[in-house]
């Protein structure tokens, strides 16, 4: 009887249900989660890999945007050819890399910052390298913003290979169809 | 077939492009194709996720890499209105 019933929906009905059903699956987030990361401390990078690194585990799609003083993590190079006196100051006196990022608070020079890297060794936690790699792996996808690479003088060819580059839209194209999006 | 609008964002930095061009697509009849020029490399991924969070209204009908007059590498989208 359900069969006989389902044969006789008007078109003009069915047309109306497939429209409101196609925008509202444009509304409903994918299985995903997105991160910006502005800082460039080393604890707040611990705090995103981890989140990064287990929400790829759980098998969610996973996009880091990373901005101003966040880029210093994605440097394989710092590299002073071409740049005017003002970026090349910025290179400087930003870290150019992800072991050389301080502490937010106690850094005390490094010291502090060698400090909690052995108490994270003593507890067996993986190190910010070990969890970015593993987040490289799982397929985690970094952006960096181009705006802030060209305010600050960063250039492609200090970054990381397969960092991609974006700006707010490209965040937005995925926090906006994410279950979680964070600013760190 | 017509040349479409062209909005020219050669050396804007985001997000003003993408405001640009949204200004500029609605003020085009449904339908319309306009092509955006832009020198930002972040533009590439930058209109693609704008298409995405509107996929009703716009759709990316094209991409492509050129190079203007001063020989700066130039990165074309093609978005079509499409409600």
């Amino acid at each position: 009887m359900s069969l006989a019933v389902a044969t006789e929906i008007d078109p003009a009905v069915r047309a109306y249900v497939d429209e409101q059903l196609a925008a509202l699956r444009d509304r409903v987030p994918d299985n995903r989660v997105t991160l910006v990361v502005f800082s460039g401390d080393l604890d707040r990078h611990l705090a995103s890999l981890v989140i990064a690194t287990g929400a790829a585990a759980m098998g969610l799609e996973v996009s880091i945007f990373y901005t101003f003083w966040g880029l210093s993590a994605l440097k394989k190079a710092s590299h002073l050819d071409g740049k005017s006196a003002k970026e090349k100051m910025f290179t400087l006196m930003t870290p150019g890399g992800l072991s050389t990022l301080p502490l937010s608070r106690l850094n005390f020079g490094g010291m502090g910052r060698a400090m909690l890297r052995s108490m994270m060794k003593e507890q067996e936690v993986a190190s910010v390298e070990e969890l970015f790699a593993t987040a490289r792996e799982l397929g985690v996808k970094m952006i960096a913003c181009t705006m802030s690479m060209d305010v600050m003088g960063i250039t492609r060819e200090e970054l990381l290979d397969g960092v991609e580059v974006g700006g707010v839209a490209t965040f937005l194209g995925d926090a906006a169809r994410s279950r979680a999006a964070f600013f760190i | 077939m017509p040349e479409p609008r062209t909005l020219d964002a050669s050396g804007l930095k985001c997000p003003v492009p993408i405001v640009r061009a949204k200004k500029e697509i609605d003020s085009l009849p449904v339908g319309e194709v306009l092509r955006v020029i832009a020198t930002d490399p972040g533009s590439v991924l930058d209109f693609q996720g704008w298409v995405k969070t509107n996929p009703s209204k716009y759709e990316l009908v094209g991409q492509e890499q050129g190079r203007d007059a001063q020989a700066r590498t130039t990165y074309i989208h093609l978005v079509r209105r499409k409600a």
